[in-house]
């Protein structure tokens, strides 16, 4: 049994690269909530990224020797969590892919997939946690991104975590199970389509007239703060992790510190 | 049909700048998917029922000889025919021998993408044929000279005010003049010329939704009752199916029937599902004198066996199309072929080559909205990726492209070399923020800050952070 309990859950950060280059932030929020949540967090340290660029470009070959850097870097603990659904479908969904006929890999991997999370669910369906003293008098908005919501199946748990944000109005958008446009690779890609898309969700977000928005995943956080920096918005965007650790009071994405 | 899908870019650049295809299809988002879901809200058992096609359909695939060669005994049995075409080409010939036999001068057609794929149209016209297109959608486009936009509603890019327009430019050699607006007015004046033109015809040539082995029947499916007098007026009746669309019983037939409207166009069924069964017996009261049914591979049984068979199993609902927020932006010609949305960017690549057909699986965010409402659960973002890999494997993808993922992948595999590149890059890019805290322009990231900002780094990584903290004591 690796872990019982009572026995605290040893818990490794999946930190991702974005959080890890743009918005560190996010990571202590995410170790904040975690250490609340009753986890011992450590930072493997020699993780880098999951791999997904290079998979979604179709060089399989560097996806799989990342992959098994990765595999490698988080041997050994209970739980491996990301704040993000992206990165941890990743690991959870497309690395038994990578490997699918590669049987001496094979044990390591479902090991570390089956092990894997997206930070809010993993706080509230593995933790049993509740954010307590929390306040943010806001109104917010959320994104679900595309593989939290429909690869890890996260939907409830970032809603009932932010329920305990006191002072918080949540307000749904309309179609909010839309892309945003990110997608890794592509919006750099197919800038012009991914700016349709993005305008979409953006018109949708801003409907609702909420301060803020939140999501769990950074790359669609960048793409659609970044969008509505350049149309002139002032809606603040943070990451669901900053909300719910009550670090949310600083700048938003895209924002300076004056 | 032309391939056109090389100048996927600039077909979205145009058509994402073109209002009336922005206001068509805008429309997509609020029709289709919010009947869809109506439908599957009203059916608890759909999700089984797509677990059943799925299996129906890998059966099927497993089975493929079997199923057509059965289906060609009953279509004999019967009192019909079967022509077995490997390609296009083939099949355009068969159908023009059965044409020329029959004597036609005039040809009705139901709605079929499988001739859309032949470019049959064209190669009758060619051969001093007139084929008519009788589903009002293919009438329209057909008079626009146009191509579909969409599999099961093909003129989806023509706004109500374009068809006005198009109907009183041609339909003045038939005695109407007036500017109609209304659009039921509109459908009334096509019909009346349609109705003259069924009785008119030598030869009916329909598609086929499905084909029944066991009886040797052809199935389709169409909202205006076009496909049935297509095939039962004339004196020949062409049913031009490609190879996949054949089914064991009539009970799987029916399987599939209960998920293909509610997926496609939110209908429990469509308004008309025709079976017909070889040409007219001596006591039948109407039906063609002569039945044929021209099968069609082109390419389709290199997919069978392959890493992306499940293609095969797809209906033509339109349901990835409908829900697929690329399509919804840049509308269905930007594909350039026959299959738009999803489907065409898992499909086109195998039917027109991958050189030609690359950016299509690429132009893809992988929502995966697309294979979440699949009737028969195709992995589209899994066969898109699967072309992807091929397409770098081949060295088709572009040259920067690959370079830039290389180098990338060698530092991402180094972590300490990578703690150096992302400590210099968070530390220039917070620099680059300044007080804004964003950059309107990285010269290495243009496809970015073409169209948003980037949020600037806050100065220093996590992982530098982190150390320093634990280096802290904290």
């Amino acid at each position: 049994m690796s872990a019982s309990v009572t026995s605290p859950k040893n818990v490794a950060l999946f930190v991702t690269c974005l959080v890890d280059l743009t918005r560190p932030s996010i990571g202590f929020a995410a170790v904040k909530l975690l250490e609340q949540a009753g986890c011992t967090i450590m930072v493997p340290e020699t993780q880098t990224c999951c791999g997904q660029p290079a998979y979604n470009s179709g060089d399989r070959k560097s996806a799989k020797e990342i992959a098994a850097h990765v595999i490698r870097a988080f041997e050994g603990y209970d739980y491996v969590v990301a704040p993000s659904g992206s990165c941890a479908g990743m690991i959870r969904y497309h690395y038994p892919a990578l490997f699918a006929d590669d049987d001496t890999m094979m044990v390591a991997v479902k090991t570390l997939s089956e092990k894997t999370y997206e930070l809010t669910s993993f706080l509230h369906d593995v933790c049993g946690y509740a954010p307590e003293d929390v306040t943010l008098a806001s109104s917010l908005t959320y994104h679900d991104s595309c593989s939290s919501l429909r690869e890890m199946k996260v939907e409830g748990q970032p809603r009932a975590l932010l329920k305990n944000v006191e002072g918080l109005e949540f307000r749904e958008a309309e179609d909010r199970a839309a892309c945003c446009g990110f997608g890794g690779t592509f919006c750099l890609k197919y800038s012009e389509i991914s700016e349709s898309m993005v305008d979409t969700k953006i018109d949708n977000l801003l409907a609702t007239k909420a301060d803020m928005l939140a999501a769990g995943d950074l790359g669609c956080l960048m793409n659609i703060a970044g969008r509505l920096k350049r149309r002139g918005s002032d809606m603040k965007v943070v990451h669901v992790a900053e909300v719910l650790a009550g670090m949310a009071d600083g700048p938003g994405l895209g924002e300076g510190e004056g | 049909m032309q391939v056109e899908s090389r100048r996927f870019k600039k077909q979205a650049h145009e058509a994402l700048h073109d209002e009336n295809i922005q206001k068509a299809f805008s429309k997509v988002k609020t029709g289709f998917p919010v009947n869809r879901a109506k439908a599957v809200s009203e059916l608890p058992e759909f999700d089984d029922l797509r677990d059943a096609a799925r299996d129906l359909k890998n059966h099927i695939l497993a089975h493929l000889d079997f199923y057509l060669e059965t289906f060609e005994e009953q279509v004999t049995l019967q009192g019909g025919q079967v022509h077995w075409c490997s390609s296009y080409a083939e099949a355009r010939d068969a159908v023009l021998k059965i044409c020329e036999a029959a004597n036609a001068r005039t040809v009705t057609k139901g709605k079929s993408m499988i001739t859309e794929e032949m470019s049959l149209n064209s190669f009758l016209e060619e051969k001093g044929i007139e084929p008519i297109e009788t589903d009002l959608g293919e009438y329209i486009i057909q008079l626009a000279h146009e191509t579909p936009s969409h599999i099961i509603a093909p003129a989806l890019h023509k706004t109500k005010d374009q068809v006005t327009e198009l109907f009183h430019e041609k339909h003045g050699k038939y005695g109407f003049h007036e500017r109609l607006t209304d659009p039921q007015a509109l459908v009334n004046e096509a019909r009346s010329i349609l109705r003259q033109k069924y009785v008119d015809a030598d030869v009916g040539i329909t598609g086929a939704n499905f084909l029944i082995a066991e009886t040797g029947s052809t199935v389709i499916v169409t909202n205006e009752g076009n496909g049935d007098l297509t095939q039962s007026l004339p004196k020949t009746h062409i049913a031009v199916s490609s190879i996949e669309k054949v089914v064991p019983t009539l009970e799987d037939a029916s399987t599939l029937l209960r998920l293909l409207a509610r997926s496609a166009t939110g209908q429990e069924m469509s308004v008309y599902t025709t079976f017909s069964t070889g040409p007219r017996r001596a006591d039948d009261i109407d039906g063609p004198a002569a039945f044929h049914v021209v099968l069609v591979d082109a390419g389709r049984s290199e997919l069978v066996g392959s890493d992306k068979q499940d293609l095969l199993r797809c209906l033509k609902c339109g349901a990835c199309m409908n829900h697929c927020p690329v399509y919804q932006a840049v509308g269905g010609h930007s594909y350039g072929w026959v299959y738009p949305g999803p489907i065409g960017a898992a499909l086109n690549p195998q039917m027109v080559g991958l050189e030609e057909a690359r950016h299509l699986p690429n132009a893809s965010s992988f929502c995966g909205r697309c294979e979440e409402v699949c009737p028969v659960r195709i992995p589209l973002p899994k066969i898109m990726r699967l072309w992807r890999e091929e397409a770098f494997e081949k060295q088709i993808a572009p040259k920067p492209e690959r370079w830039g993922i290389g180098l990338w992948a060698f530092f991402t595999k180094r972590p300490a070399l990578y703690r150096l590149a992302t400590g210099l890059a968070a530390r220039l890019l917070h620099a680059m923020g300044g007080r804004r805290g964003r950059i309107s322009k990285l010269p290495l990231l243009s496809g970015w800050t073409s169209v948003r900002d980037f949020p600037a780094p806050l100065g220093k990584t996590f992982m530098q952070q982190w150390k320093e903290q634990k280096g802290a004591g904290k």
